[in-house]
């Protein structure tokens, strides 16, 4: 007997850019570089409201740097640190791939990208959160 | 005695005035079963105005692509078994990045004509078939046996690389894997009026590498390096013209 269910088509296509799920690497790659890239695109537009503080006085910017050494203000450049390592590697594995080098191989790159994005992630926590 | 398993199937209704929504079947399977099985039993026994495309039912006609659990699959190769487990579900939706027909069939109408545009249609007469010892085949992937080289001939234009792609989302003008999988396979040098084409806004350069064409396709034409392969040519033509070497 059927039974009838939600609407199947509900989400509009910009979220499936993000959606990789049951997907191959490659996707997961596609749609990690697209969330990395919007991310550090956002962070750079924060980053130029952030420094027009400078135009306000001394004692104002010393204020906001105060604030941005609290954990969580340095938990989030972590991860613009982490978005913009995997931006830029991925990036180079797209742009060997673009022109027939290595694709054979670019789920192997891909999975470098994951372990060297990892290594020098953690390498950057803990100095930022130990310094 | 066979296994037998109980599975749901959420299956897409569409049609003209009706807005998309699932219906739920449950039904009695062996999970060795298809899922194309199982869709064709709903069509009998349950709701025999159900919409689906099949034929051959051995993977060579390409008629029955459908995404099962989002990811593009022909439903007459894919076991209930390898898409979920007992008491388990299975979601079956048409094809995306094509008009929906209705239920679970797709337009491939654009995909048929654009094929036909880089000289790559899906019937073409023997004398002009593209053979083994002719310069079309010179490019060959350089990771695989050499009788790689005839593979495109398998492309059975299903359109589940179409649909795994993530660009068509985009734009419906982006040409598409199996579209510059079949440029590639005439290859420019044999062709070069398809160089404005590929090297067009909707061409290679619109590819933005996600390889789910490669992922999905059934018949392992490698849309993926092929695409990346026609970029080589591309720029290998414009350089000749460039020099004033070229056609």
């Amino acid at each position: 007997m059927a039974t009838a269910q939600t609407d199947p088509h509900a989400r509009s296509n910009f979220w499936k850019w993000f959606d990789a799920f049951r997907r191959a690497p490659g996707m997961w790659a596609y749609a990690l570089n697209r969330l990395s890239a919007i991310g550090l695109t956002v962070y750079l537009f924060m980053h130029l409201i952030v420094l027009r503080t400078l135009t306000e006085g001394p004692q104002a910017y010393d204020d906001f740097v105060a604030l941005v050494k609290s954990p969580v203000f340095v938990f989030g450049e972590l991860v613009v640190v982490i978005g913009g390592v995997y931006h830029g590697l991925n990036g180079l594995r797209v742009a060997l791939t673009a022109f027939g080098i290595g694709v054979p191989y670019q789920k192997h790159m891909f999975y470098a990208v994951l372990i060297i994005t990892a290594v020098v992630s953690l390498v950057f926590g803990i100095h930022m959160f130990t310094a | 005695m066979a296994e037998k398993w109980t599975v749901t199937f959420l299956i897409n209704r569409q049609k003209d005035g009706v807005e998309p929504h699932f219906e739920s079947f449950q039904l009695e399977v062996n999970p060795d079963e298809y899922v194309l099985d199982a869709i064709e039993r709903v069509w009998a026994f349950h709701d025999r105005s159900l919409l689906f495309r099949h034929a051959c039912h051995h993977s060579t006609c390409g008629a029955c692509g459908m995404r099962v659990n989002g990811v593009e699959k022909l439903t007459c190769i894919t076991t209930i078994r390898s898409v979920t487990s007992d008491g388990g579900t299975v979601k079956v939706e048409p094809l995306r990045n094509f008009p929906v027909v209705g239920d679970l069939v797709v337009d491939m109408t654009r995909l048929y004509a654009r094929m036909e545009m880089v000289k790559a249609p899906s019937v073409i007469p023997l004398d002009e078939a593209p053979k083994p010892d002719t310069s079309v085949f010179d490019i060959k992937p350089d990771h695989d046996a050499p009788d790689d080289m005839i593979r495109l001939v398998d492309c059975i234009e299903c359109g589940m690389c179409v649909s795994a792609c993530p660009v068509p989302l985009t734009t419906p003008e982006y040409l598409g894997p199996a579209v510059l999988a079949g440029a590639h396979l005439r290859g420019l040098d044999n062709n070069p009026s398809l160089l404005e084409l590929v090297d067009g806004p909707n061409g290679v350069w619109r590819c933005h590498s996600a390889f789910e064409c490669t992922a999905v396709c059934p018949s392992n034409v490698e849309p993926g390096w092929r695409i990346m392969d026609l970029r080589k040519q591309v720029v290998k033509k414009r350089f000749q013209r460039l020099f004033g070497r070229g056609g």
